[in-house]
């Protein structure tokens, strides 16, 4: 391990390019002639093929999942409090897998990559995608590794929904689901946030009816918009309330004085906003935002969930969080009961939490135990072992 | 509970069927119920520590609150619905065992028997709630709000038309065994019964 970095963290890393030639036939009709997907790997593969995990990012995730680029870095990737040796996706145990979607904005194929056939950015003209281009995009990916069968299949909210798309679709792929913080189809009021937010970015003059990567412009308003709205949803009034409270970053109540004001919420929003702004594409965002509203387990299973997961032949862990009221936990609870009517093996925990849909990101001693206890009872069943001080 | 217990009552579960555990604590019944007769279940719980045990060994365990109802099952989607000594914890033992009746073809429900000579003594003599081995918690910190006594509840399970299947008393004690079975409610420790309506 490098110097510098934590013991539990998987250190440092890079992102590989993946190719894939030969059409990718995608679920609106059109082909793609061929892709590329960015990927981090963290641990080793085993020689049988048998212990890879595949993480699947939410609305804004990436390949970045754990560990540092350079010595330099500040922050670790998305989800390194989950994924590193000893940690509940434990990289002495697993070959960890985690990539930019396909229509990402982070390396892979997407709005921001250059359409062989113009010569110039896709753009809005990127084809529409739904969550099972990304599990076919996903699956050559696993062949290119040599992967046959997950030993699970990860995500969080819109990647809990690709893992149960993964089930479903290619059910002798996937030895274990994880769904965290996830639904079998987004709530109308879900829908309306993502529809507010797509109009915040449509509504900006530089977005230029899409085109504005080809007019030199970036709709940097809106999509900060869009992103404080996004992430008010992904927090708790709770959390809010103790975070910020009413606390006054700039300015004062005092009579006489007219500095202006700000609250502190209000100037972490702006700076969430424009962070966003910077390194996130618009188009993308429209794409992955339709990818959550279009989602529907069961519409191709005559909109019967238990038909859906009759398909599969995964065992399941569902988890929900007790603030999240973005994918509450009741969303989870249909998940739950569809998949036990289907006679699927599942296990369902509903964490105590205050930190509203982001919780599925951020520390959490009970849900990192039965998550790990999970994971420890697939890792077992690969290979036995002792106690955690062995080393991998 | 006793080893006893879950001896006898897993006898009344058939091999090879489905079954759903209200309370399964850390899931061990389940577990042997896999192991040893191929059952296929489900367990309810409501403790974090718990849930954690039933994962690792690799039971299916559901975070759930049984207060709230099983309106998520449908009837008779289980062919036993088990409840181990989780009835007197309930805010309405009644409406758990009518859900159990509809979801499961047939239930099981063990409950300690609260005339058992012991905690009758306690009372009588010290005036107190009683706290014993088998129940030991203080009045005002136990979990356990609906306490019956065998004749309670075979008077409800006779309101209910609810008809017993099978019944059986147990006692650690080893006086009290020889007894019980000439005075159940008076002798009986815990009871075990199966039912189907």
């Amino acid at each position: 391990m490098p110097d510098g970095f934590p013991e539990n963290s998987v250190g440092l890393v890079a992102p590989q390019l993946f190719r894939f030639e030969g059409p990718l036939e995608l679920s609106c009709g059109r082909t793609l002639p061929s892709y590329e997907l960015v990927v981090e790997t963290y641990g080793e593969l085993n020689a049988e093929k048998s212990n890879a995990v595949l993480i699947c990012h939410a609305l804004s995730g990436h390949h970045h999942a754990a560990g540092f680029h350079s010595a330099q870095d500040k922050k670790p990737g998305w989800w390194d409090d989950y994924i590193g040796p000893g940690k509940p996706i434990d990289t002495r145990r697993f070959f960890v897998v985690a990539l930019n979607n396909l229509g990402g904005c982070h390396g892979s194929t997407g709005p921001v990559s250059i359409n062989p056939e113009t010569g110039k950015p896709w753009g809005k003209h990127f084809p529409p995608l739904r969550n099972r281009d990304w599990v076919h995009s996903q699956a050559r990916l696993a062949d290119a590794l040599g992967i046959e069968q997950w030993a699970a299949v990860v995500g969080g909210s819109l990647g809990g929904m690709t893992a149960m798309r993964w089930a479903v679709e290619l059910p002798h792929r996937v030895r274990h689901c994880v769904v965290i913080a996830s639904a079998l189809k987004l709530t109308a009021q879900n829908i309306a946030f993502n529809e507010i937010a797509r109009r915040a970015i449509r509504s900006d003059p530089d977005f230029c009816d899409g085109d504005f990567i080809e007019q030199g412009k970036s709709p940097r308003n809106g999509l900060a918009l869009a992103r404080m709205i996004g992430h008010i949803t992904y927090l708790s009034d709770e959390v809010m309330g103790a975070r910020f409270g009413r606390e006054l970053s700039s300015g004062t109540f005092m009579r006489g004085l007219d500095a202006p004001m700000e609250f502190q919420v209000e100037s972490y929003l702006r700076y969430q906003g424009d962070q966003f702004a910077d390194k996130f594409d618009a188009n993308t965002y429209l794409l992955m935002t339709k990818i959550l509203d279009y989602f529907d387990l069961a519409r191709d299973y005559n909109n019967d969930p238990i038909a859906a997961f009759s398909k599969a032949q995964s065992k399941f862990l569902v988890v929900s969080f007790s603030s999240d009221w973005r994918f509450a936990p009741a969303r989870s609870r249909e998940i739950v009961d569809a998949l036990i009517a289907a006679n699927r093996d599942v296990v369902y925990a509903e964490i105590e939490s205050t930190m509203g849909h982001d919780s599925f990101l951020l520390p959490n001693p009970r849900y990192a135990a039965a998550f790990g206890a999970y994971m420890r009872r697939i890792a077992d069943t690969i290979e036995p072992r002792g106690g955690d001080d062995a080393t991998g | 509970m006793l080893r006893v217990d879950l001896d006898i009552l897993q006898q009344w579960i058939a091999p090879n069927s489905r079954v759903l555990d209200l309370g399964c604590g850390d899931g061990s019944l389940l577990q042997s119920l896999r192991d040893n007769r191929n059952v296929e279940g489900y367990g309810l719980e409501i403790d974090a520590q718990q849930i954690t045990t039933c994962i690792e060994r690799g039971v299916n365990v559901i975070e759930a609150d049984i207060n709230r109802g099983l309106g998520n099952f449908a009837d008779k989607s289980f062919d036993s619905v088990l409840m181990t000594y989780s009835l007197q914890v309930l805010r309405r033992p009644d409406r758990a065992i009518d859900e159990m009746l509809r979801v499961g073809k047939e239930c099981i429900v063990t409950f300690p028997n609260f005339a058992n000579i012991r905690p009758r003594i306690y009372l009588m003599f010290r005036g107190r709630m009683p706290v014993t081995k088998q129940l030991s918690y203080q009045w005002y910190d136990t979990p356990n709000i609906h306490f019956c006594t065998i004749r309670d509840f075979e008077n409800l399970c006779r309101d209910k038309n609810i008809a017993i299947l099978n019944r059986k008393v147990v006692t650690k004690c080893r006086p009290d065994r020889y007894l019980r079975g000439l005075w159940p409610n008076m002798f009986g420790e815990t009871a075990i019964y199966h039912l189907s309506k």
